[in-house]
């Protein structure tokens, strides 16, 4: 049983206010970049706004591509959406479910089945093969190893890596790595997948190779896709883009197809 | 997730990190493995004395010839001859002593057809065998008759009786000392090594008599070596040492502010010292044992500590796909535990094979008792359990981003 199970007319993401608000020791508060808002206060903290008032709905079966400068808190938001992190205020449902009211087990199941992570830095688990890499959030579900070792070879067949499925990390590629990192966030089917500046590590031949694959999985299986992306070629890809300057939300419209 | 999941989880992570997997067992096995094998010779040690201290015989008081500033037990000994055989008789009448027990030694080529064996030859009264509770394996002990007589007859030590009779019984052969024929009454029973560190098997009694007119020749007629006096109890030894004192003070005539021409030892306090001694030795090998623990601990804490970086990203990534706390805390104290389980089985394997080669190169006594080996196990595990959950733990509790950024 997954906490999430709601009538499918809500949208699958809304947030409403999101704030997120870093305390940091003075000492370590640069505050160089210019566009976090610092507040010194008096116990020796800095705080340092990087979400501002932010609401978005994003509906079943959309793609969505998310701009802005560094620093715009592009990566913050994904995290938030994505369960890995709390906001300091506002709300945020997914498919209908207040996230604040899960407990800790419930969100580590919605993260498991629910949300699938795709990172620029990969995030593979070391010294592990593919094939284990992609089957692990299966064991985290509760399938059992051989089935969950053929669906993990299914899914790297799917990506292309099938005959990489017994290569460890530092044997691939940055693509093939990333390949990977797509089939685990498939593994347990989804509805969400969340990909921040999945390309971002990639030359443009492998970029486009990986699109490909997300466009695939939104056309053909109607999985929802937000990536954070800071080109403008792969952010034609998809059909909406939501612009962030300095936390908040400054553009949000359909791509012209 | 299932719990055998997470086991093979865990044993996986093991498996692909052989290195850290290995160096933490290391520093398991040498703190186990140290300490199982000092404990085991320390207590060998004392087991080794407080046997030695039993064959000795209980209550002993010892009586040499010879001031006690003048000589030891045994170098002082042969040069004045002032005990006799009458004073052995006097003290055994007096009320705090049970029995004494005069002797004469020497040693001796033994022949028995054509093997021959050198050995301490000792005359003896039957009350020595009383004096040291000492027993007759086979055959059995000459008699207050035999010393009267001087009769040739001898008991022989089962190491004596070994190297000239190999499996044959011994008791009603006849054996030559010096060329005398012997007749042999019997075998002793085993008793071991004495403090000093001598084998008091390899030995042969005769009656004191015999000895002293048929084997040592030389000897003034009537004197003795040493003698060994029995006290009653424990509590009498030293009425028994303050009575012996003064009568042979009276004996041989040491008049009032002159040093005795003899010294009495009471055996009691060398036991004390020697006993002590094992003691001593045995808590500073635990002491060099507790550093290897020590030591074996740092290096588990060392490097379960360094790889807390990695595995707090590893847990970062695993909460991100989709672990809960239990899962993770799970696989952490499951790798703890078969890291300790495992190192401490074969540091108690290793420390146990030391100690029997240690047995077997150097004929030392090693005694392991369960509880240094639980001792041993329980801090190396507890070491090894608290360094690779603790950090897991922590890391566990923060949300995946923090896990995810930790440097
Ligand atoms: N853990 C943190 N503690 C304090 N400040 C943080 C933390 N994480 C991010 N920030 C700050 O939040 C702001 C937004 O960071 P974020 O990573 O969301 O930017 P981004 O839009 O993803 O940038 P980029 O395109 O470079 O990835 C930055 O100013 C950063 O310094
Ligand atoms: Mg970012």
């Amino acid at each position: 049983m997954t906490p999430l199970q709601n009538p499918a007319s809500n949208p699958l993401i809304k947030v409403e206010s999101l704030c997120k608000i870093y305390s940091l020791d003075s000492g370590a508060a640069g505050n160089g970049n210019g566009n976090g808002n610092g507040n010194g206060n008096r116990n020796g903290t800095v705080n340092s706004q990087v979400l501002f008032d932010v609401s978005l709905s994003i509906h079943r079966g959309e793609f969505v591509a998310i701009m802005g400068h560094s620093g715009s808190g592009k990566s913050t938001l994904m995290n938030i959406l994505g369960c890995l992190d709390t906001p300091t205020s506002g709300h945020y449902w997914l498919d209908g479910s207040d996230i604040a009211s899960l407990s800790d087990d419930e969100l580590a199941c919605v993260r498991n089945r629910n949300i699938g992570f795709v990172f620029q830095g990969f995030n593979l688990l070391k010294r592990m093969t593919a094939l284990d890499n992609v089957a692990t959030p299966l064991l985290y579900a509760g399938v059992n190893r051989s089935d969950s070792r053929k669906r993990a070879q299914a899914l790297l067949h799917q990506t292309g890596l099938g005959k990489f499925a017994a290569y460890q990390p530092n044997q691939l590629s940055g693509g093939q790595q990333q390949r990977v990192a797509i089939s685990r966030a498939l593994v347990n089917n989804p509805q969400l997948i969340l990909a921040d500046e999945p390309t971002g590590n990639l030359d443009t031949q492998t970029s486009r190779e990986i699109m490909e694959i997300f466009q695939q999985l939104n056309r053909e299986h109607g999985i929802t896709i937000v990536l954070v992306t800071h080109e403008d070629d792969i952010a034609a890809c998809t059909g909406r883009l939501i612009r962030l300057q300095d936390g908040r939300v400054v553009h949000d419209a359909e791509v012209p197809a | 997730m299932s719990l055998l999941a997470i086991i093979g989880e865990a044993l996986r992570a093991l498996r692909l990190n052989r290195l850290r997997t290995g160096l933490t067992m290391l520093g398991m096995i040498i703190g186990v493995a140290a300490v199982v094998l000092m404990l085991a010779i320390g207590q060998g040690a004392q087991t080794m004395v407080n046997q030695a201290i039993s064959s000795m015989g209980s209550n002993l008081l010892i009586v040499v010839p010879g001031a006690t500033s003048s000589g030891a037990l045994r170098s002082g000994s042969g040069a004045v001859q002032t005990l006799t055989m009458s004073d052995a008789q006097a003290i055994a009448s007096l009320p705090s002593v049970k029995a004494t027990a005069p002797l004469i030694t020497g040693t001796a080529q033994l022949n028995y057809g054509a093997n021959n064996w050198s050995t301490v030859v000792t005359g003896v009264t039957p009350d020595y065998f009383e004096v040291r509770e000492w027993a007759a394996e086979s055959g059995a002990l000459f008699t207050e008759a035999d010393v009267r007589s001087a009769t040739r007859i001898a008991m022989l030590g089962q190491l004596t009786a070994r190297n000239l009779f190999g499996d044959e019984d011994p008791t009603g052969k006849m054996v030559r000392i010096k060329n005398s024929p012997f007749l042999i009454a019997g075998v002793l029973a085993v008793k071991g090594q004495s403090l000093d560190g001598r084998d008091q098997d390899d030995a042969v009694f005769i009656p004191i008599t015999t000895g002293q007119r048929q084997i040592f020749g030389n000897q003034f007629p009537g004197t003795i070596r040493f003698l060994m006096a029995q006290a009653e109890s424990a509590e009498m030894m030293e009425e028994a040492e303050a009575e012996m004192n003064q009568l042979l003070r009276q004996r041989h005539r040491v008049a009032e502010g002159m040093e005795n021409d003899f010294t009495v030892r009471n055996m009691a306090a060398l036991t004390a010292v020697a006993t002590g001694a094992a003691k001593v030795m045995s808590i500073m090998l635990g002491a060099i044992a507790s550093v290897s623990l020590l030591v074996g601990g740092i290096g588990i804490m060392n490097i379960m500590l360094v790889s807390v970086t990695e595995r707090t990203r590893e847990i970062g990534i695993r909460m991100a796909i989709g672990a809960n706390r239990r899962a993770i805390l799970l696989q952490f104290l499951l790798e703890a535990l078969v890291i300790c389980i495992l190192g401490g089985l074969a540091g108690i394997a290793i420390g146990i094979g030391g100690a029997w080669a240690v047995s077997e190169a150097v004929g030392m006594v090693v005694v392991i008792t369960f509880g240094t080996v639980v001792l041993a196990f329980a801090f190396a595990s507890g070491v090894g359990i608290f360094f690779g959950f603790y950090p897991a733990r922590k890391a566990a509790a923060l949300k995946p981003v923090e896990a995810l950024r930790y440097e």
